[in-house]
């Protein structure tokens, strides 16, 4: 029987739940100075002078280092599309553009000294105009790059008809703010470097060990041979540590041009403003159809704000349009957009990147059409869906999705919520004119996974050693995911060697020659393949190896998965251990039973699902009290539900945090108010009931374990869910939008203004 | 964030603390739980040169029956109020609400004497004490001196106690069969209240309100109004009367108005369920 398919507990936990991890911070480096930086107070500012000298003279300080001490090239921007005057220093020198851009780096003999020298740095600003509302960005007369022209960083537009939505007989439009978030990994940025012998150590808090060794090569000019990146144990990730920042890369460069190690870790106040924030589109939703519910027309053009330095950010609206009308079957649709530079923190990839924005818009929008005809939400869905027998199914954007069966989805969760008993709930409380009235929010998802491109790659290695244990070596960087568990499933399944004793090793570019790196859902459908793939190649070097010994033919050779030997059909006496046949192609050729591959996708994957959410308002407060959370969530094949289920728990949280809670938010001078823990709305256990989640297995064909991407459903699935449920909470009123997040006082004020217009 | 440097002494017992008070003056401050005061020093926003650690101080950490109050020492931590049985049957809404203060962590470290003595209008205990009009006991090199709660607030984050003074000891009236509520509106469940209401009632009612001004508020208008036989709701009407609430983040000035008068509405209801 095959482990795969089992709720297996997580390997890695032992040790986290007891000694706890090793994060970049507890690496031991034996005379380490430490890094602080002086960061920006105002948002756009030329800076005209800065003294150092006092901070020079502070105690313990090793060295002080402004921009122009630096011999280092700007950061180009990160997309040949982008608008190549969009540098990004290392230190700012001339003009600061956001509150938290690195001016000044100070190395100190202990940590605790460098913020005290730091307030002995001043900076003197001649304050600019700040471009913070990306809706003013475009057409301001304040550019953050005057040599680029504009403050656009990139236009995709793909084209406008002016009769999209000729013949539809009805056509609404809502302007919808898709607000900025902030990723909130637990573990804050950290790096630590160290030299020997002109050779680079540095450690890194990273998805992506290798995309840091390669930043570092092409940043510092150095060959691949040279640095040695390990990526430790890490602490969440969300997308917004994938690639290095310049105050992580430059850390090897200062322990370089000291002469010793050199280590750096972020406050959390620093964090929430160095580190990429997500999301942040504001995006104009178009949908028109026939009054039966047909929908025949979509348009959704999106302003997104990239931050100060264009990055993956500016981006996000590729993958947006990618997956423009989502589950449904919408006959003509459009997406166009434009990234804007704003004197804020630069936006990233963050749990979804660029999919959530779509699926919010196009769920919103299928709402707002319900509304308007006055169907249920769910029938003008189901009237809409691309229906099971239609895939492979290419889109109006020409996406083709690779398999799917969204009504299946839809029936299960509706069923789970026992949707129409909730709908008898909320018709008593509208009649009977409760206080806190009953919101049923659904949204119907579909995402893509390991893409966006076919060819995506990522490396695994099997190898099965002299004591008959394996070592796996993975290319994918698990900073929670639970790869140890994972991989070790997928090799005990293959070679029938026990889960505790197959070790996995990953984020060591030593020890991992080449690898891609964890984010976009993409780890078990491309590393765990490669692995896969890896051990069907070990198990045919053992097949080979194993009938020389026994005198058989390799076609006869079986393994034993309960036993973990090799013997001949129909005489398990006649066998050979793992570590016999270890030690004897050890013995034949010195390379053992070892396998590498680099596994390449063909096309990316579609994980799809449905999600309910229930909430009660309190109309006298506008309190919105999220009370149950019912999630379809179809993932293809399912390697371990428990890992599985972890994903779909925190995706769900993050992204109900989004529709409640969470918002970046600045002053008009750019100044952000959001910039601690207390301040931001992070979610709690506390805010969130249990989650009802329903199973259901896809599988697709674009990869042999029939597996899609897990990591980012939950986050895209339920924001729409919630946000629709405040809504229908409050459609009796006439309400038919309300933005993100649904704080109180929002909610309070879209009922006050609906039944002051009644 | 690290805090500027600071020297640290253990005080080994109330004088001796008293005695390093007066020694530094405003230089200094006490720690107890530290759960107002480290946070604010890691953002370095306060930066006393003196710690004196009166964490230690077990004899301050008690609930005690004094006849016609409850008597609780000033470093009884959140949670022994609130699982305190004297406490529980006695001063109910003391007991329930300690059970509301931020967090667990918070409420295993944090002390009701730290709390009040911290003034902040936005957390919770305080109005409690106002609401039940409890007393203040201080410490200083005079000796002892009782402050009645509403005479205790001066300002933000400033109250009656003087650099030299420590608060020792908080009481509060037994009030018995008094129906009582405390209603706390905030968005996460550790967070500070946007607006809060502590309501006591019997015969004379007792209502005070968070984070409606720069101190913990007495809602005087909305007390008048009941003694003169108004209704819960119509007495409501009255209490944002004399506030001035913040606008902030969590909401505007006006949204807090409004708030403050559904809460008390609320409060005053669910106490005269109670009582």
């Amino acid at each position: 029987m095959s482990i795969l398919g089992n709720r297996v507990v997580r390997k890695e936990d032992p040790k986290f739940l007891t000694v706890g991890g090793t994060y970049v911070d507890d690496i031991e480096l034996e005379g380490a100075a430490y890094v602080t930086y002086v960061r920006s107070t105002m948002a756009h500012a030329r800076i005209t002078s800065i003294d150092v000298e006092e901070a020079r003279k502070a105690p313990g300080v090793v060295a002080v280092y402004t921009g122009a001490d630096l011999d280092l090239e700007p950061f180009p921007p990160t997309m040949p599309m982008f608008n190549a005057a969009m540098t990004r220093p290392w230190l700012a020198t001339e003009v600061v553009r956001f509150v938290g851009d690195p001016v000044v780096a100070i190395v100190t003999e202990e940590r605790y000294q460098g913020p005290d020298a730091a307030e002995l740095v001043f900076v003197e600003y001649e304050p600019l105009p700040a471009v913070v509302d990306p809706e003013q960005s475009e057409g301001s007369d304040v550019l953050l790059f005057p040599e680029a022209g504009t403050n656009v960083v990139v236009e995709l537009a793909f084209g406008r008809s002016d009769d999209l939505f000729d013949g539809c007989e009805v056509v609404v439009r809502q302007r919808i703010v898709n607000q900025r978030v902030a990723p909130c990994p637990l573990e804050v940025r950290a790096a630590a470097a160290r030299w020997d012998d002109g050779r680079l150590t540095h450690w890194a808090s990273s998805q992506t060990a290798h995309g840091t060794r390669d930043a570092i090569c092409q940043r510092l000019g150095l060959e691949p041979d040279q640095v040695r990146v390990i990526a430790p144990d890490v602490g969440g990730g969300f997308g917004a540590k994938v690639g290095g920042y310049p105050e992580e890369l430059l850390v090897p460069w200062l322990a370089r041009a000291l002469g010793r190690p050199v280590r750096w870790v972020e406050t959390r106040s620093e964090s929430m403003v160095g580190l990429g924030h997500g999301r942040a589109q504001i995006q104009l939703v178009e949908i028109g159809g026939k009054r039966d519910g047909k929908v025949e027309a979509y348009r959704v053009t999106v302003l997104q704000d990239a931050g100060a330095y264009p990055q993956f950010g500016a981006m996000l609206p590729y993958m947006t349009r990618l997956m423009t009308t989502g589950v449904y079957a919408i006959p003509k649709a459009e997406c166009n957009s434009k990234s804007v530079l704003t004197n804020t923190t630069p936006t990233v990839a963050y749990r979804g990147a660029g999919r959530p924005e779509a699926a919010a818009a196009v769920e919103r929008a299928m709402d707002l059409f319900a509304a308007e005809l006055g169907m249920d939400p769910a029938e003008v869905r189901r009237v809409n869906l691309i229906r099971a027998d239609q895939f492979p199914f290419t889109t109006p954007v020409d996406t083709v999705y690779d398999t799917g069966d969204y009504e299946r989805a839809l029936d299960l969760v509706l069923d789970a919520a026992g949707y129409s008993d909730l709908r008898a709930e909320q018709a008593r409380r509208r009649q009977a004119g409760d206080v806190r009235q009953l919101g049923i929010g659904l949204s119907v998802y579909v995402e893509i996974t390991a893409g966006p491109f076919p060819g995506e790659k990522e490396w695994g290695a099997v190898e099965v050693r002299a004591d008959g244990t394996a070592l796996v070596r993975t290319g994918t960087s698990p900073h929670g995911q639970g790869h140890h568990t994972a991989w070790a499933m997928i090799v005990s399944d293959a070679l029938g060697i026990a889960l505790d004793d197959v070790e996995v090793v990953h984020g060591d570019t030593d020890v991992v020659p080449t690898g891609t790196g964890t984010f976009g859902s993409r780890s078990l459908q491309l590393g765990g393949m490669a692995v896969h793939r890896a051990a069907e190649d070990v198990i045919e070097q053992a097949r080979q190896l194993a009938a020389e010994l026994l005198e058989a033919n390799p076609d006869d050779i079986v393994v034993d998965k309960v036993g973990g030997r090799l013997h001949v059909a129909g005489t398990p006496a006649v066998s050979k251990s793992w570590a016999e046949l270890a030690g004897a192609a050890a013995a034949n050729d010195g390379g053992g039973l070892a396998a590498e591959v680099l596994f390449e996708s063909t096309m990316p994957t579609f994980p799809f699902g449905a999600h309910v959410a229930v909430v009660d308002v309190d109309t006298e407060t506008g309190r919105v009290e999220l009370t149950r959370f019912v999630a379809v969530d179809d993932a293809g094949r399912i390697l371990n539900p428990l890992l599985a289920e972890g994903q779909r728990h925190g995706g769900i949280a993050q992204g109900v945090a989004q529709a409640l809670l969470e918002e970046v938010r600045y002053d008009p001078d750019g100044n952000p108010v959001t910039s601690n823990l207390a301040d931001y709305a992070f979610i709690s256990a506390a805010e969130l009931p249990s989650f009802e989640l329903v199973p259901m297995e896809t599988p697709t064909p674009a990869n042999p374990l029939g597996a899609k991407g897990i990591g980012e459903s939950g986050s895209i699935g339920s924001t729409p869910a919630v946000q629709n449920a405040v809504v229908d909470a409050l459609s009796h009123l006439g309400i038919r939008h309300v933005d993100m997040p649904a704080s109180p006082e929002r909610v309070w004020r879209a009922i006050q203004d609906a039944t002051a217009t009644r | 964030m690290i805090p500027s440097a600071f020297d640290y002494v253990r005080a080994a017992s109330v004088d001796e603390a008293l005695a390093q008070l007066a020694e530094h003056g405003d230089e200094a401050k006490l720690l107890a739980g530290g759960h107002s005061l480290l946070p604010l020093m890691k953002l370095r926003l306060a930066a006393p040169t003196v710690l004196i650690d009166i964490g230690r101080l077990r004899d301050l950490s008690y609930v005690r029956d004094g006849g016609n109050h409850v008597a609780v020492g000033a470093l009884t931590r959140h949670r022994d109020v609130e699982v305190s049985d004297l406490l529980r049957a006695e001063v109910p809404l003391l007991a329930h609400t300690a059970g509301l203060v931020g967090d667990p962590q918070v409420r295993h470290r944090g002390t009701i004497g730290g709390s009040v003595a911290h003034g902040d209008p936005a957390s919770d205990l305080p109005a409690v004490v106002l609401a039940l009009g409890g007393t203040l006991v201080a410490r200083g090199p005079g000796g002892e001196r009782e402050i009645a709660a509403g005479e205790f607030f001066h300002g933000f984050l400033e109250t009656a106690l003087a650099p030299d003074e420590m608060l020792t000891e908080i009481r509060l009236p037994k009030r018995p069969g008094a129906g009582w509520s405390y209603q706390k509106f905030n968005r996460r469940a550790q967070d500070w209240a946007i607006v809060g209401v502590a309501a006591v009632r019997n015969g004379g009612a007792g209502v005070a309100l968070v984070n409606m001004g720069s101190t913990p508020l007495r809602a005087t208008a909305v007390e008048q109004a009941l003694a003169s036989g108004a209704s819960p709701a119509d007495a409501a009407a009255h209490a944002a009367e004399g506030t001035e609430p913040p606008d902030d983040l969590n909401g505007s000035a006006d949204y807090r108005r409004h708030l403050v008068q559904v809460l008390v509405r609320r409060a005053l209801e669910e106490a005269g369920a109670r009582g």
